[in-house]
């Protein structure tokens, strides 16, 4: 019983949302005004009675989380998978006590403390000094133990050449870098960690994630939500399953949880994605359809060993910006990024797509993807500048690979991540008696 | 976080709670841990030992908002120097060379003018800015966990700072007139706290309405302006009738003002003794409200903003 640090019992969330119902079919000025006075009537009505602002004349109640029961234990590292949407961040906010739930309570033992985001409350005006400490306070750490950890903290980021520049003149590396740093030198007994390893180069992600499983490794209870199930899968020994605001598995052992995960995540994502007409709105770059494509240039969901594939990717560019790419991400069917590829890779010089309607088509090439079922998510970009098409969001397709059988001895799927058929060369250099013999 | 270093005393409360409290609080080596419950319309009652514990983060917001306040701006810390003395030379002509209102007793009326001007707009910069600072630090208040109460408060130091500078150019003015003030002045550390407090209440009131309600960010700049009028910074409250003096005294500001130009004017502001305490009262009253409203509400900011 006293190995229960936090307990969750019936817990809800519930979020007042407006639509807009059905409008009159034709629009006069006179119906306007009227509307206009019956909406002003009515959000004075709320606010006398200190009710919430929602827009439109239609309120629902959205159940973010409906009756979560869990119990977590001193040590254990949860990781807490779902797809967006299924209420892994409205927990974590109950949790962190940024929001309180509608129903149900939690009972939680010893300091808490919360990484929703990277870099929280940093000052842009303010330097990387001045910023460590303001965003050590806002973590929940004392000065004094900031001052303590500050020369570790200054080693782990990598910025000592800057620590009197103002954070607006950071690189965006630099920025992550400081800010994952800080938060990396946390000591609670409860650590809950959103999503944050997203961000970063490669090596600094690893280098975050070999800190946080010292964290999760002295004895500490670690939260962490992630789509990499990579990093989930190393990092955490227990799950929960989040869907449609419920919990649908806990398990002692987080690879059952991830491979349920991924058994229902396969099912809904199809071999060909069309934009349904409103989705991913932006300024920038809007993504018509997704698509692996065969030889003879039809959608298929089967991709050959031998053959490769290639993958075919539209959509409508409205700005001309010599920033934008695009890129394909592919992922493993539990969720492992293998590899991404951008247009910007193959170029030499700046190179600036025009807008107007475009087909990008990148080939994956053969004998390269071990035998399983495989994620090509579509990502468009302003190169340094920000995702138009954020990986983790972005129109997602799957499909099969199989291996074709060209040598006898590869019968089966591989171990390993890849499955490359590299140019093997045997050379005899000298004939051994025995076996000329036999 | 702060909050949650062990605390002895709530131990020994909670400990009622369930067995588990008293089981972790028996371990040998270890300090007992607190528990906490987070339930729906649950009130916290360990508000004021959290906000005790998130002091730091208050001092370094604080330090924040003040060290930020003047970057990139050609003249900087004169900005400080130049707006109240603007201020008061345009008073002192209208209301005292044009209108011609009589000063306190002896008092010059730059001085006169400039001793209302202090509380005033230590109390204007609190209300406007502390009104704005949830929505303003939003990013903090939808990401990490602190008794909101800080945001607020923290932003009345800002006002203190410019305060203190406002005090600086006041002593070189009296300085300048040869005027001195007398013992009272050893009470402007009170006065300078009951302003910051009149300033609170409608303060914490207005910004948790402005969490839900953005149509306060339009009415307190009317508020601000309204009220420089309203309250007797250009003119002396002497100069109100005495009929309606007691009426007039319910605003809070008139107390604050009248309360720094008995302390600074060496005798020669008589304080109104029935109209202060009616402002006293305002001021607390006000202040409980919106204590209360604030906490009310704020669990709610999150989801709000």
């Amino acid at each position: 019983m006293s190995d229960v640090i936090i307990r969750a019992d019936g817990l809800g969330k519930c979020y007042l949302i407006g639509h807009e119902s059905e409008r009159e079919r034709y629009i006069a000025l006179r119906d306007v005004i009227a509307r206009g006075a019956r909406d002003l009537v009515r959000s004075a009505g709320d606010m006398m009675r200190g009710r919430q602002l929602v827009a439109g004349n239609e309120v629902e109640e959205f159940w973010a989380l409906k009756d979560i029961n869990f119990e977590i234990r001193r040590g254990d590292v949860v990781g807490i998978i779902g797809r967006n949407g299924a209420g892994k961040s409205t927990l974590l906010k109950i949790l962190s006590r940024i929001t309180e739930p509608s129903t149900g309570r939690v009972e939680i033992r010893g300091r808490v403390a919360s990484l929703l985001e990277v870099g929280t409350g940093f000052h842009p005006e303010l330097t990387g000094r001045e910023n460590i400490f303001l965003n050590g306070a806002i973590l929940g750490m004392s000065r004094a133990e900031i001052r303590w950890k500050f020369d570790e903290i200054v080693a782990f980021a990598e910025i000592e050449k800057f620590l009197d520049t103002p954070v607006k003149r950071y690189s965006s590396g630099m920025y992550v870098r400081l800010a994952f740093a800080v938060a990396a030198h946390l000591e609670p007994e409860i650590l809950i960690v959103d999503e944050v390893l997203a961000v970063g180069d490669a090596e600094f992600q690893k280098k975050c994630l070999g800190k946080m499983k010292d964290v999760a490794g002295g004895g500490r209870t670690v939260l962490f939500v992630s789509h990499n199930m990579g990093a989930v899968q190393r990092l955490c020994n227990q799950g929960i399953f989040l869907e449609d605001g419920a919990v649908k598995l806990q398990s002692g052992n987080i690879d059952t949880c991830i491979a349920a995960y991924a058994d229902t995540r396969m099912g809904q994502i199809s071999s060909v994605w069309v934009n349904s007409g409103d989705e991913y709105k932006n300024s920038v770059f809007i993504p018509g359809s997704l698509s692996l494509i065969g030889k003879d240039g039809e959608p298929q969901a089967q991709a050959i060993y031998e053959e490769g594939c290639t993958v075919e990717l539209s959509g409508t560019l409205l700005v001309k910006d010599s920033d934008f790419a695009v890129a394909i991400s592919v992922y493993r069917a539990d969720g492992q990024r293998l590899f991404w590829s951008s247009v910007h890779d193959t170029a030499t010089g700046q190179r600036t797509i025009p807008p107007g309607k475009l087909r990008f088509r990148v080939q994956i090439p053969p004998r390269l993807l071990n035998e399983g079922n495989y994620e090509i998510e579509a990502v468009a970009y302003l190169h340094n500048r920000r995702y138009v098409v954020a990986p983790g969001s972005g129109p997602r397709i799957s499909f099969d690979n199989s291996l074709h059988y060209t040598s006898p001895y590869w019968d089966k799927s591989r171990d390993g991540v890849i499955a490359p058929c590299l140019p093997w060369a045997v050379e005899h250099l000298e004939v051994e008696r025995s076996s000329a013999r036999g | 976080m702060n909050s949650f270093d062990r605390l002895p005393a709530e131990e020994a409360r909670t400990g009622a709670v369930g067995p588990a409290g008293v089981q972790s609080s028996a371990l040998p080596g270890t300090t007992p841990e607190r528990l906490l419950i987070l339930e729906a319309g649950r009130a916290e009652r360990n508000y004021w030992q959290d906000l005790w514990h998130y002091r730091e983060l208050f001092a370094m917001l604080a330090w924040r908002d003040v060290s930020v306040r003047y970057k990139q701006t050609v003249i900087g810390i004169a900005w400080a120097i130049v707006r109240p003395l603007l201020t008061m030379v345009v008073f002192t002509i209208i209301f005292g060379n044009l209108a011609k209102l009589p000063s306190d007793g002896a008092v010059p009326y730059p001085v006169l003018v400039f001793a209302g001007m202090l509380p005033w707009f230590l109390f204007s910069s609190i209300l406007s800015d502390a009104s704005n600072s949830i929505v303003t630090n939003s990013n903090l208040i939808a990401k990490v966990y602190f008794p909101r109460l800080i945001v607020p408060s923290a932003v009345a130091v800002v006002a203190l700072v410019d305060f203190a500078i406002n005090l600086a150019i006041l002593a070189a003015i009296m300085a300048w007139y040869g005027f001195m003030p007398n013992w009272q002045i050893v009470f402007l550390p009170l006065f300078v706290v009951l302003a910051v407090l009149a300033s609170l209440g409608p303060a914490l009131f207005i910004t948790a309405l402005n969490v839900k309600y953005r149509d306060f960010r339009f009415i307190i700049p009317f508020i601000v302006q309204f009220g420089l009028y309203v309250s007797p910074v250009g003119f002396s409250s002497a100069v109100v009738p005495e009929t309606w003096r007691f009426w007039y005294s319910l605003n809070p500001v008139v107390g604050v003002i009248d309360g720094f130009r008995w302390c600074l004017l060496g005798g020669e502001s008589q304080l109104y003794m029935p109209g202060f305490l009616a402002s006293l009262a305002v001021v607390v009253a006000v202040l409980w409200l919106g204590i209360r409203h604030f906490r009310k509400t704020e669990r709610t900011f999150a989801d709000l903003i």
